[in-house]
Formats: structure tokens, C-alpha cells, sequence
């Protein structure tokens, strides 16, 4: 009989919290540019709300911690990975593209790069509790 | 913002931030005194808060006025929320958690002071 380890104790309760957190932030912040500037950096904004969208799937994925919900996390942070390498790179190399920050950008420099350490810790995360 | 109390409220909540990790190193749980802790910074914090309402109830005004808002609304749930986690999870992990809670606590502070910064004081 294996164990199924579930994914939101120890220390998966502090991947979450990380990942409640940058659901409000990304959240908040995508509300406010689409509400007050989107006409500035269309692109931009969108992809603010996108990465908002999957970080709250992701928190309510690790938080369910059923196996339904363990594939969920799994696509979510698999996109956030690529998301934020994608989204990393192109704002380094057209920087006309994004000109305004996204949680993404500069491979989410202007959050201490957690939103890059972010999904790889939720992979690892998500392998080893696995069944 | 009140520079001096600003600079307060970061180098408390960098303690707390610290002593949160060190407990995590010893493998233990947080416990009373990390409330006590926590209680400091939020009575610096709310004082703070207290402070920048009355600053834009007499007109002044942040860049960014709605992102402004939105800290200003957040930030005091910050070392609460984080305390009951940690309170969920009696092992070193919730330690963990409310370390990442002051730490985040101190960086949300910082990016007060850079909204507030526009309009001096």
C-alpha cells in the first residue's frame, strides 16, 4: 500500500501561503492596470490577469490536494514555468512589448524572482508527495 | 510616512523574520513570544496606517493612488493571517510560514514608502 502524501501540510503549507500570497498580488495588481491604464500596454495587462488566473488555480489546486486536484496544480504551475521563462526572455529581448511590468517580466525580477522559483518548488513539490 | 517609524516597522519586522528562521532551524514551532513579536510590528504598523489615513484625509495624495489603496488595505492582515497558519501547522514549517509573513510584511512596507515618496514626508 502506498502512501498518498497530501500536498497542502509541512512544508506544502508554506508553498501555499507563497502561492496565496502572489494570487492576491497578481490578482490586485492585474485589477488595477485593466481598470485604470489598459490602453497603455494592452499586452501586458492581459498577461498580468492570465498569470492571476493561474496562480489562484494553482493555490486552490494545492490546497484541494485531491488527485483531480494534483493534475490541476500540475498543468498550473507547468504553464507558470513556462510562462514566466517566455515572458522572461521576450521582455528582455523586446522590451517595446511590455512596457509596463508583469510578475513575469525580467523572469520576475521585480519580485525577488520568486515567481520563478515558485512552480519549479511546486513540481518538486507536487513529485514528491506523489503517490 | 514617518521615516523614522518606517525604518522602525522594517528592521522589527526583518527580527521577526529572522528569529522566525532560526526557530525553523531548531525544528520547533512558534510559540507565545513570536506573538508577542509579531504583536510589536503590528502596533508600529498600525500606528503607521493610522498616520497615512490622516496624511489623505487632509489631501495628500500617493502616485499610483489605487495600488496605494490596496497595500494600505492588505497590509495589516499580513502578520494575523500568517500567525494562524503558523498556529495550523505546530512544526517547523508553520515557522517558515510566518518568517515569509514578516519578510513579506517588510518588502510591502518598502513599496509603501516608494508610493509615498512622490509627495515627501
Amino acid at each position: 500500500m502506498v502512501e498518498v502524501r497530501p500536498t497542502n501540510t509541512g512544508p506544502g503549507r508554506v508553498l501555499l501561503s507563497v502561492y496565496g500570497l502572489f494570487a492576491i498580488a497578481a490578482t490586485s495588481r492585474a485589477a488595477v492596470q485593466l481598470a485604470t491604464k489598459f490602453d497603455e500596454a494592452p499586452v501586458a495587462y492581459v498577461l498580468s490577469a492570465v498569470a492571476a488566473v493561474i496562480y489562484v488555480i494553482a493555490t486552490i489546486a494545492l490546497a484541494r490536494s485531491t488527485p483531480t486536484s494534483r493534475r490541476v496544480a500540475l498543468v498550473a504551475c507547468s504553464i507558470e514555468l513556462a510562462g514566466v521563462l517566455v515572458v522572461g526572455t521576450l521582455s528582455l529581448l523586446d522590451s517595446d512589448l511590455f512596457p509596463d511590468e508583469t510578475v513575469w517580466s525580467g523572469y520576475g525580477s521585480g519580485y525577488g524572482f520568486v515567481p520563478l522559483v515558485l512552480p519549479v518548488l511546486g513540481l518538486l513539490w507536487l513529485r514528491r508527495t506523489s503517490p | 510616512m514617518v521615516d523614522g517609524l518606517v525604518a522602525a516597522l522594517i528592521i522589527a519586522a526583518l527580527v521577526v523574520a529572522v528569529w522566525c528562521g532560526i526557530t525553523a532551524l531548531r525544528d520547533k514551532p512558534t510559540d507565545d513570544p513570536h506573538l508577542y513579536g509579531i504583536a510589536v510590528v503590528e502596533v508600529l504598523l498600525l500606528v503607521q496606517v493610522a498616520i497615512v489615513i490622516v496624511r489623505l484625509a487632509q489631501g495628500d495624495r500617493p502616485s499610483e493612488l489605487a495600488t496605494f489603496l490596496a497595500y494600505l488595505i492588505l497590509v495589516p492582515f499580513v502578520l494575523p493571517i500568517g500567525f494562524v497558519l503558523s498556529l495550523i501547522e505546530r512544526t517547523r514549517w508553520g515557522s517558515v510560514i510566518l518568517g515569509v509573513a514578516a519578510l513579506t510584511l517588510a518588502v510591502l512596507v518598502v513599496r509603501l514608502q516608494d508610493l509615498w515618496g512622490t509627495i515627501g514626508g
